[in-house]
């Protein structure tokens, strides 16, 4: 089972005759495991295809399937399970500003009914330490660098091990050095756990990591080996 | 969920003077409505001790009177012709009015002071003081003096315990102190003095044959709510009858609808009230829009809208509650610090207390409710 296929979505912002349509039939499989980033120009409609598979959105037309579940006509109490199981990592670090680093990390642990609290704090730090935060927990994001928020918001995204991320421009708030190194441990965890990566970004500095890229314009994709 | 992160409590304590002003807005507002209600409760206690102490079941008054400082006079022979029923025990007329009392300390200053006479044979009034007195006012020119009296009328119950006798004049005419007694302050007069009949008569200049009460004590057994309906019949309509509690509320209804005492504690309690919410709902609301982005991330990551909803509701509830106890705390020492200054019976009461801590709840909720549908803009899909 593929964690993503999608099968002729169109989706239009607006109603009626002010609808604007911003995707045209899009046909899309991610298989178990890769990493994709989707690029292309401002406007292209690249981020409202990531909410729309991300459930954050509602699909409006044709199907699609994240982690195995239709979200065409899902329910709300559908959409919230779904977004449990998927890992987000924002432009902005969006880091809760009265909660630690830790208690970041700990938030999202929390919608895992199964763990004790013991659990939660233990893997909280663990994930801390993967993205070389393990001396930091205490810390509140005002007194974190940008890039250090910035791999807070990855350890929150991903402690609960997600079969599939969903990354928006991760590294535009960052300069090359600390964006490298962002990109270097989502791509580090990742591999670990078999997860499956949806990029999208402007950046060409991170196009390495991907296997396999796809372009979008207009609100239509296209694939390419390379990017020019 | 008891050992999760507790999200409400963590934004609150993060912004530590915003989260004091919360709790300040609730805490004036509490010590307000506490303050209005304490005064308003003891004023309207105090308007009402009199007949309370009033040892009668049934009570006539001229269909003039309107309440204690407004007593028209009415015939004595309205008594007497009570008095034929056989369920009577006996009537008593009682006498009320103002009297000038002067200071015996500084003598050229004159007040304004509440005279009671009564007829010594039955006991009319149960109040601390009187029943160990009461023969002493046998003798003419005497009275009892309130010990609840404003300090204004001179350290009378100091004098009077220390030389066992008081001299002043009350009305131009020299009476003596002879015991002391207890009624208290209420709207209409600072303080009091008891005397007999005759001696009422003789300060006051008023003629006999003219009362301004007529107590009528029934017999065991005998039903006060009968009696005065047939009373009422059998008497012409110069008079109105009341059984106690009647008169007691006759007495507050003037004060709470006739006068603007009632409508403005009552208005100040709203105010207050609205005050508080106001205050409340603005900290709510800033806490839920200086932070939407992230109330939208706690979606995005799998938070329901009712995880952000009940983070909002629980905050109220902990501004209300934290604020309700120092407020609470604060107005006791303000009521001792009252009760000092006016004299005034304003004590704090389990009901009152448990009254206030459920209206500051809705306060807070009330303020939750209006803040919370902000939280609705807290849309996932717009943070990328």
């Amino acid at each position: 089972m593929n964690p993503i296929t999608i099968c002729q979505v169109n989706y239009y912002f607006g109603k009626k005759a002010l609808a604007k349509q911003v995707l045209f039939d899009i046909n899309l499989d991610i298989e178990a495991g890769e990493i994709v980033i989707l690029t292309g120009p401002s406007g292209s409609g690249k981020t409202t295809l990531l909410t729309l598979i991300g459930g954050l959105r509602a699909v409006q037309s044709g199907s699609l399937c994240t982690l195995g579940k239709e979200l065409f006509q899902a329910s709300e109490a559908e959409l919230v399970k779904l977004r449990g199981q998927i890992g987000y990592i924002f432009q902005a670090h969006n880091l809760l500003p009265f909660m630690t680093a830790q208690q970041n990390v700990q938030m999202s642990l929390e919608l895992n009914q199964d763990l004790s609290s013991h659990q939660i704090v233990s893997q909280a730090q663990e994930m801390l330490a993967a993205v070389g935060l393990g001396d930091k927990g205490n810390y509140y994001p005002d007194h974190l660098s940008g890039g250090q928020k910035q791999r807070a918001a990855i350890a929150r995204a991903l402690a609960n091990q997600p079969k599939l991320i969903l990354a928006d421009e991760p590294t535009a708030a960052l300069d090359s050095k600390s964006g490298r190194e962002v990109v270097n441990i989502m791509y580090r965890l990742v591999k670990e756990n078999h997860s499956t990566i949806l990029l999208v970004t402007h950046d060409g500095r991170i196009l390495d990591i991907a296997d396999r890229i796809i372009y979008m314009e207009d609100g239509r994709l296209a694939q390419r080996k390379t990017f020019l | 969920m008891s050992d999760r992160l507790f999200t409400a409590w963590l934004q609150l304590k993060y912004q530590k003077i915003r989260f004091l002003i919360a709790l300040s807005g609730v805490i004036f507002a509490v010590i307000i409505i506490f303050f209005q209600l304490g005064i308003s409760n003891a004023l309207f206690d105090g308007a009402v001790r009199f007949h309370q102490g009033l040892q009668g079941d049934c009570f006539i008054l001229s269909s003039r009177s309107t309440n204690l400082t407004d007593l028209a006079s009415f015939s004595q022979r309205r008594l007497s012709q009570a008095q034929a029923f056989e369920e009577v025990e006996y009537v008593n007329p009682i006498y009320f009015g103002v009297a000038r009392w002067k200071n015996p300390e500084s003598r050229n200053s004159w007040q304004s002071i509440g005279m009671i006479g009564f007829d010594l044979r039955h006991q009319t009034f149960d109040l601390p003081g009187i029943k160990s007195n009461i023969n002493r006012l046998q003798a003419r020119d005497t009275v009892l003096f309130d010990r609840n009296s404003r300090t204004e009328f001179g350290a009378v119950a100091e004098q009077f315990e220390r030389d066992n006798s008081v001299i002043t004049e009350v009305s131009n005419r020299r009476i003596k102190v002879v015991g002391l007694f207890e009624l208290g302050t209420s709207f209409a007069f600072d303080g009091n003095i008891l005397t007999s009949d005759l001696n009422f008569l003789r300060i006051s200049n008023r003629e006999k044959g003219f009362i301004d009460i007529g107590l009528i004590k029934l017999k065991t057994g005998a039903d006060p709510e009968n009696f005065k309906l047939k009373l009422q019949e059998y008497l012409p309509q110069d008079v109105q009858v009341f059984t106690k509690q009647e008169f007691i509320n006759f007495e507050q209804n003037y004060w709470q609808t006739s006068q603007p005492i009632g409508f403005t504690f009552n208005l100040n309690v709203v105010m207050s009230f609205i005050v508080g919410a106001v205050v409340v709902y603005q900290i709510l609301y800033t806490n839920v829009s200086e932070h939407l982005k992230e109330f939208a991330t706690l979606k995005a990551i799998g938070y329901s809208h009712q995880y952000l909803l009940n983070i909002v509701f629980q905050q109220a509830l902990i501004i209300g509650s934290l604020g309700y106890i120092p407020g609470l705390a604060i107005a006791i020492f303000i009521y001792k610090f009252a009760q000092q200054a006016t004299l005034l019976p304003i004590a704090m009461t389990w009901q009152r207390a448990i009254n206030i801590l459920v209206a500051t709840i809705i306060m807070c909720l009330i303020a939750g409710v209006s803040a919370v549908k902000k939280m609705k803009s807290a849309n996932p899909a717009d943070i990328f």
